[in-house]
């Protein structure tokens, strides 16, 4: 039989055609776009794959505004993504393609800290700005003064909460119930017991859960066996769902209360009416009357069938915002190379400039530290409603 | 206050919960196993795919008003779910492994795993499931319902996935004890060639083991998304898979029984961790970990698993 | 003796030429204008992989047993590499480090070797605890055992305040500044150590002792029968290549900066298994090019979007169907593979209208047998 020694051949052949398409790769790119790209990556597959989609779906409504208004400067503004699976190291690389072969001047992304995290020294690196949306964790921005982001850092969301349930709903105990495999989760549980003992309150019971977790009656009926006056539970949409269900099914009947991961219409979906009247914090209030509010709402859902938008797209919407405006204020360079280095330095300093932005989730400015300072709200679910309760200011939060 | 007795029950009961799905998931890696020793390792995203086909089907059923939650519409999606993954767990064995009977071992778990790549990306795709979460609409009427036996909670739903997981054990069982086919199966587990010389024709039997264990994963994944919470995605059966294969060498692999006791006590290892785990200080965030710690022990101690025979090699 | 002589010379050029390419790297890698950053990266990783691979290639390909952990070794020896030079970067360099601050050569080489035995020491000890109990017995337990090892190893990981938890390990923050990973992986250690790996997995499977280990692959039973300790040689090997993983997760760790559990997942150990088993099981050749291919393809596969990792998932399915012994069986590259080669050879049209007809005779056959 033949087919051993062409197996053979072949298996020369096929890294010799993987080596060639990647030097392919590398070359193809390498040549200077002389539009204004942006480059951008998420986790489009994987678990995560949900949060990088919406992300996606919210840069690309800001562009395609953007480019209809005739776009920055008279040029059209590319973006381009890569899907690093959620995956650290492969967040790395698709910045480096991005940056390198790509030609980005900026960079869009992640909605994992720890991805994040990885991707940002290749940007302050090679110091090419970076936006990102919805990391949380404080050390993201800490890598350099090319790293921003538009959310709220961990200790200040988990503190309006703990603030939230002393103050208003006037809990003396609490009890948590954290996604321990999150970065984010566990930021905001943290924050939220800190603040919550500073304010006198006493945490009674702290459970967790793990990456694919399908059942969380042990944890549940512990809680409710120290009978607390609510429960924080800092997770995503795509769980907290069943959590609620499983709560109001172990006749747990307290006030659930949880931060911006909560925010996307698949909650309600998720947790059939079981989360009626829990709060959670978020950036925005959906109901918000303001026309910047409506009008990104209202566009959004005609772009996605009806959908709200979650956390993530409103977030995306505005880093992408804020890096158009960076774009107008910096102005056109003069040499018109909006890849060189001196113009990405005006466009850094554009962007941590930025103050009282108009955005969709607040009046966005960035502070000294990079990090957006925004008041965060309070909503609560009535129905697949989100009704606005109160905004909590940063200077609020005992720390 | 649950008396503590009655805390203790309770912890089973929640632990038998959460090991039904595991023991059906686990049934069909052992039983695909004991036929032709490959790790299934597509097996989970089979348990996927039987989510999607019920979320979906029961959307269907919403939008066109064919029925209203009823036991008719639960017997309709398992049933759909149980075929569909059936069929496509045929396909898969058909195309991806069949070819590769001869071939090593391991170059089996290779196409195994490719195939669990295709079908969790594939899934993926906006033009097919898509990222975002799905929530299955209710299918037996009735929201929540739950009876308290003795101060012990029981859930409905969690019942009628235990008791069912309890029908299809017990028909497995009988086929695979007492018909033809079965002692064609077994025969196979033994000795493939044996087996053909015997006149059994095993790439038959083969694919319908595989039949049999999909459609397991199928009726897991059905009652998993149905009855249970949970919001699915095209990913969910990674960590179930793993765990269900864990549970099936627990039990002894290539046996039925075993795996389905294996899957029940991956879930009350589970659930018995988060209850008393504190009380031997165990820290938060450590239960998959204590839960594994446990079986990897009781493989320790039971190398054969809980059932398994006893090694006997041809020398 | 003038053998000797000439091994001396070989290994003196084999350096000569990598510490060569070496600066050609490091070049491409600092230059910014050359836009060479990205394919640097990807052969690093690939470089990385391949000396993971070949260390798992001991246990899975040479000795025949049945790891699923191995991202677990890997992952204990990026965390314990990355403690080392982060707790004690002042007594090793005798200050903190800045980012980006260049040391010298010969200390920051120093510092490196140590990590990676650091490392590979604390890998290949757990590896010994591990593999003891799972690896006296036959079968598939080694599998589970490494499996639930590895899901402890991530859980450990995520739960580590220390070094970051679920967010990963980059250093710590002493106020603001960050006391980081230094850079000293360069592409001389990681070419230099996966080339010892290479050629110490050759030679490995030429002596004595990798013919006990391919003898347990064959036949346990009658291998024990010749008086072979198997326990203790699949220990050996499992330990040694729990070492080699450990160091070669110094190696990443110190070139990425970084670490997460979500490096050293269990669906890391996934891919490890399928470089070694699509590159050949038991073939060193095979692992190398296994883990090359598996690390080069999803980058080439980017243009395609969200069909990428469809098309790569069909691409690993199909490449097994073709070459169900792996793309090199058991074979080395060497000179009698090279003559094998050259023998018969036909031109390309030849060979592809060949492979086809077998391949269609294959399937033709399964057919009137089934």
């Amino acid at each position: 039989m033949n087919l051993s020694r062409t197996g053979k051949w072949m298996s020369v052949a096929l890294p010799a055609v993987a080596a060639a398409l990647l030097i392919a790769g590398c070359h193809g790119g390498a040549t200077k776009s002389s539009g204004i790209l942006i480059g951008e990556y998420g986790a489009l597959s994987g678990d995560t794959a949900t949060f990088g989609t919406s992300t996606d779906k919210g840069v690309r409504m800001a562009i395609d505004e953007v480019n209809s208004k005739g776009g920055v400067g008279g040029k059209k503004v590319q973006v381009k993504v890569y899907d690093d699976q959620g995956l650290p190291p492969q967040a790395k690389t698709v910045v480096t393609k991005l940056i390198e072969q790509d030609g980005a001047i900026a960079v869009l992304g992640e909605v994992a800290s720890t991805n994040s995290m990885a991707a940002a020294p290749e940007c302050q690196k090679s110091k090419v700005p970076m936006i990102t949306p919805a990391s949380t964790n404080v050390a993201v921005t800490k890598t350099g003064d090319y790293i921003f982001r538009t959310c709220f850092i961990d200790p200040f969301q988990g503190g309006v909460m703990a603030s939230f349930a002393t103050k208003s709903l006037h809990a003396k105990t609490a009890a948590v119930l954290t996604d321990v495999s999150q970065d984010y989760s566990k930021g905001l549980a943290a924050a939220f017991k800190n603040t919550f003992t500073r304010l006198g309150g006493k945490i009674v019971a702290e459970e967790s859960y793990e990456k694919g977790a399908a059942d969380y009656h042990a944890q549940l009926s512990s809680i409710q066996a120290a009978k607390p006056d609510v429960v924080f539970v800092p997770g995503y949409y795509n769980n907290v769902g069943a959590i609620g269900r499983t709560a109001r099914s172990l006749g747990l009947t307290v006030p659930l209360l949880g931060g911006d991961g909560w925010d996307s219409d698949k909650l309600f979906e998720a947790a059939q009416g079981s989360l009626e009247g829990c709060y959670f914090s978020n950036h925005y209030s959906i109901e918000n009357k303001d026309p910047r509010v409506q009008e990104f709402v209202a566009a959004y859902r005609k772009q996605n069938g009806g959908e709200s938008p979650d956390a993530m797209a409103a977030l995306a919407y505005d880093a992408t915002k804020i890096l158009i405006a960076a774009f107008d204020k910096a102005g056109s360079p003069a040499d018109g190379d909006y890849s060189s280095e001196e113009y990405r330095a005006k466009l850094r300093d554009a962007i941590a400039a930025t103050k009282d932005f108009k955005g969709v989730t607040g009046d966005i400015t960035l502070g000294p530290d990079r990090d957006a300072i925004k008041p965060a709200v309070v909503l609560q679910i009535h129905g697949s409603e989100r009704r606005f309760v109160a905004t909590v200011n940063p200077k609020d939060i005992p720390l | 206050m649950q008396h503590p007795f009655e805390h203790f029950l309770q912890q089973i009961v929640f632990g038998l919960q959460a090991g039904s799905t595991y023991a059906l998931i686990a049934l069909g890696y052992t039983m695909v196993y004991g036929v032709l020793r490959l790790i299934n390792f597509a097996h989970g995203d089979v348990y996927m795919v039987g989510m999607y086909i019920t979320v979906l089907s029961v959307r269907a059923i919403y939008l066109h008003h064919w029925i209203s939650p009823s036991w008719e519409m639960l017997c309709i999606v398992l049933l759909l779910s149980m075929i569909g993954c059936g069929l496509l767990g045929v396909i898969i064995e058909r195309l991806a492994y069949r070819p590769l009977r001869k071939a090593p071992r391991l170059a089996a778990l290779i196409t195994a795993i490719g195939v669990s790549l295709l079908l969790e990306n594939t899934g993926n795709l906006d033009s097919v499931f898509g990222s975002s979460p799905l929530t299955c609409k209710d299918v037996l009427p009735g929201g929540h319902t739950d009876f308290n036996i003795g101060g012990v909670l029981i859930e409905r739903n969690y019942l009628v996935i235990f008791v069912a997981t309890i029908v299809l054990l017990a028909i497995l069982w009988f086929v695979v004890s007492k018909t033809r086919l079965g002692r064609a199966m077994r025969a196979v587990s033994q000795d493939v060639d044996a087996a053909s010389l015997m006149g059994v024709n095993t790439n038959k039997v083969i694919s319908f083991t595989f039949f049999v264990g999909s459609a397991l994963a199928g009726a897991a994944g059905c009652l998993f998304a149905s009855m249970t919470p949970n919001s699915i995605n095209p990913y969910i059966g990674i960590l179930p898979g793993v765990k269900a294969f864990v549970a099936a060498v627990l039990g002894g692999i290539g046996n039925i029984p075993g795996a389905a006791v294996g899957g029940f006590l991956m879930g009350l290892a589970e659930s018995l961790v988060v209850a008393y785990g504190p009380l031997i200080h165990l820290g938060n965030g450590y239960n998959d970990a204590a839960a594994f710690a446990i079986l990897i022990l009781i493989l320790l101690f039971r190398p054969t698993g809980l059932f398994g025979r006893g090694i006997t090699e041809k020398v | 003796m003038k053998r000797t002589l000439v091994n001396i010379l070989i290994v003196a050029a084999t350096v000569a030429i990598v510490f060569g390419l070496d600066k050609v790297v490091s070049r491409l890698q600092n230059d910014p204008s050359l836009h060479a950053g990205y394919p640097v990266r990807i052969l690093m990783l690939a470089l990385i992989a391949v000396i993971a691979a070949v260390s798992l290639n001991l246990v899975n390909g040479f000795t025949g047993q049945f790891s699923m952990g191995h991202a677990a070794f890997y992952g204990i020896g990026a965390y314990t590499g990355a403690a080392l030079t982060v707790f004690a970067q002042k007594q090793l360099f005798g200050h903190i480090l800045a980012i980006g601050e260049e040391t010298g050569w010969w200390l920051s080489s120093g510092v490196l070797l140590l990590a990676m035995l650091v490392g590979g020491l604390a890998a290949a000890l757990t590896g010994f605890v591990v593999g003891l109990p799972s690896l006296k017995l036959r079968g598939d337990y080694l599998a589970i055992m490494t499996v639930g090892f590895n899901m402890i190893v991530v859980v450990i990981a995520n739960n580590l305040k220390e070094m970051g938890g679920a967010a990963g390990f980059n250093g710590v923050y002493v106020g603001d500044t960050l006391i980081g990973i230094p850079p000293l992986t360069t592409f001389f250690w990681v070419a230099l150590v996966a080339i010892a790996v290479v050629v110490l997995s050759i030679n490995l499977r030429r002596s004595v002792h990798g013919l006990a280990f391919e003898s347990i692959r064959e036949d346990e039973i009658a291998a024990e029968a010749m008086g072979i300790p198997t326990t203790r040689y699949k220990v050996t090997a499992f330990v040694l290549a729990a070492f080699i993983a450990g160091a070669a997760g110094a190696l990443y760790v110190h070139f990425d900066l970084r670490v997460s559990p979500a490096d050293i997942d269990f669906i890391v150990s996934i891919n490890f298994v399928v470089m070694v088993v699509l590159g050949g099981l038991g073939s060193v050749s095979g692992a190398v090019i296994g883990a090359i291919l598996l690390t080069v393809l999803p980058e080439a596969l980017r243009m395609n979007g969200s069909y990428r990792l469809v098309i790569y998932s069909i691409m690993l399915i199909v490449l097994m169907l073709v070459r169900p012994q792996g793309i090199f069986g058991r074979d080395e590259i060497g000179r009698a593979w090279m003559l094998k080669q050259v023998q018969g050879t036909k031109t390309l049209p030849a060979r592809i209208s060949g492979w086809t007809a077998s391949l269609f005779d294959r399937f033709a056959h399964r057919r009137l047998s089934s």
